[in-house]
């Protein structure tokens, strides 16, 4: 039911009562999205749409957080550090 | 899907599995209260692979489990209606009512249509201005700011044939109930991650003081999973009741400002009863009074219509955590996703039905 699904925006509009729309991509499929609830978002920024509804903007710095400490955690125990690579 | 598939790389989930394993001196009793993390644990096995060292209790996080059977039976009756559209959701159509669910009341001729958002109701309110249209907003607080935009639409722009039928539920008031419980197992809680999306964790870090046990906000893949209960599981071997965020990609500290503004201008908390559970003080949203006539319940007059629930299975123990599906009697004989007993078994996120899913009969029958 709280599904959210990443999905990437492709074009930003703004309509009556001062509702942000816009097109999103998830994998291929464009949907139109009501991003009202993120209104700063821009083309080419990713956001979790939920029933039709961006709930947030991906902080795409944030998303690389557990790779990061994968890395750290390889490195530490002598592990390769790449992860899943080969 | 970028943003999807690099969380569910194998060889890294392992890696975590084996530091959670190495982490753990002890078994610890975690719960996750989202049922859609319920699915990803149970579809990729992480309980399995964790036995042992975490045993992972299933919250109460699937609102179409926990919708009354009262407001099943107040739907079905909207719905039966002449000049109604009935909109939904489309996991609530095969929820049992009293006397059937939403597909078999649109076999019998009801306007039953699955939407995929509010906003969809909304629009068929206005093809359709010679019908009423009646949206069943059910959900967490993720879906609340959806279903409230709908009604502050319809008010903006005087769409007078569309109301909705409200059954939501806010999670801390379930997460209290549960540590209220003197029987409770819990040591650890994983936070939902897309209610947190939009509330933020302010209330979690309160509830984390009140019930000395630590909370992580966690994402719902499995490597947001496995981080997640790392975190957990290294709070509690520090002796740390406090609130931490795997989520960080999503989840910022006070939630989405914008969507909180929205759904708290159209709703306002009030007492809530939960299927299986009973009722919950402060756990549920209901229209404030300047948008009580976009309330369904009260333009169709069904506020009379009760309804109780038969004791017929374990649903309140399974979504208490109490107990595991597969530990009623009824699981996968008389209750299967076909013909089900109880809402989990329906809700593709309820924990029978996950079980279901992705449990091979044999484990089951041996228990876990």
């Amino acid at each position: 039911m709280c599904l959210g699904v990443p999905g990437k925006v492709l074009e930003v509009t703004h309509t009556e009562l001062g509702i942000t729309g816009g097109k999103v991509e998830f994998g291929g499929v464009v949907k139109e999205v009501n991003l009202s609830y993120t209104p700063e978002v821009e083309p080419g920024q990713y956001v979790i749409v939920h029933v039709g509804f961006s709930i947030s903007t991906l902080d795409e710095d944030e998303a690389q957080q557990v790779f990061r400490y994968l890395k750290e955690i390889g490195e530490l125990e002598g592990l390769d550090a790449a992860g899943g690579e080969d | 899907m970028r943003y999807v598939d690099e969380y569910r790389d194998p060889r890294a989930a392992r890696r975590l599995v084996a530091e959670i394993r190495r982490t753990a001196t002890k078994p610890r009793q975690i719960m996750e209260v989202c049922g859609g993390q319920t699915h990803t644990l149970i579809r990729y096995g992480i309980d399995e692979l964790l036995s042992g060292a975490v045993d992972l209790i299933h919250g109460p996080g699937c609102p179409v489990c926990v919708t009354p059977l009262e407001k099943i039976d107040r739907a079905l009756a909207v719905a039966s209606r002449p000049r109604v559209v009935f909109a939904t959701f489309g996991d609530m159509v095969r929820v049992p009512g009293s006397d059937g669910d939403l597909l078999r009341a649109k076999a019998r001729g009801a306007d039953v249509r699955i939407v995929y958002s509010p906003t969809d109701a909304l629009a068929l309110a206005e093809k359709h201005p010679d019908r009423e249209v009646v949206f069943f907003a059910v959900g967490f607080e993720t879906t609340a700011p959806a279903n409230a935009m709908s009604v502050w639409m319809a008010d903006k722009k005087g769409i007078e044939n569309f109301s909705i039928l409200v059954s939501h539920v806010r999670v801390p008031p379930a997460i209290r109930i549960i540590m209220d419980d003197p029987y409770s197992q819990v040591q650890g809680f994983i936070a939902p991650g897309h209610v947190c999306s939009i509330m933020g964790y302010r209330e979690y870090e309160e509830l984390a003081r009140e019930y000395d046990v630590p909370f992580v906000v966690a994402g719902f893949e499995p490597l947001d999973l496995l981080q997640g209960l790392l975190m957990l599981v290294e709070l509690m071997e520090e002796d740390r009741a406090v609130t931490r965020n795997q989520y960080t990609r999503s989840v910022r500290p006070d939630g989405n400002p914008q969507a909180k503004k929205i759904m708290n201008e159209v709703f306002e908390i009030c007492g809530m009863t939960w299927r299986g559970i009973g009722p919950i003080a402060e756990s549920g949203l209901r229209l404030r009074d300047r948008f009580a006539h976009y309330d369904a319940e009260r333009r169709f007059d069904v506020e009379s219509v009760k309804a109780e629930e038969p004791a017929a299975c374990i649903a309140g123990a399974v979504l208490q955590g109490k107990k595991k599906p597969h530990e009623c009697e009824a699981f996968g004989k008389e209750c299967t996703p076909e013909h089900p007993l109880g809402a989990p078994m329906v809700s593709t996120e309820g924990a029978c039905s996950a079980y279901y899913a992705f449990r091979k009969f044999e484990d089951v029958d041996h228990g876990v």
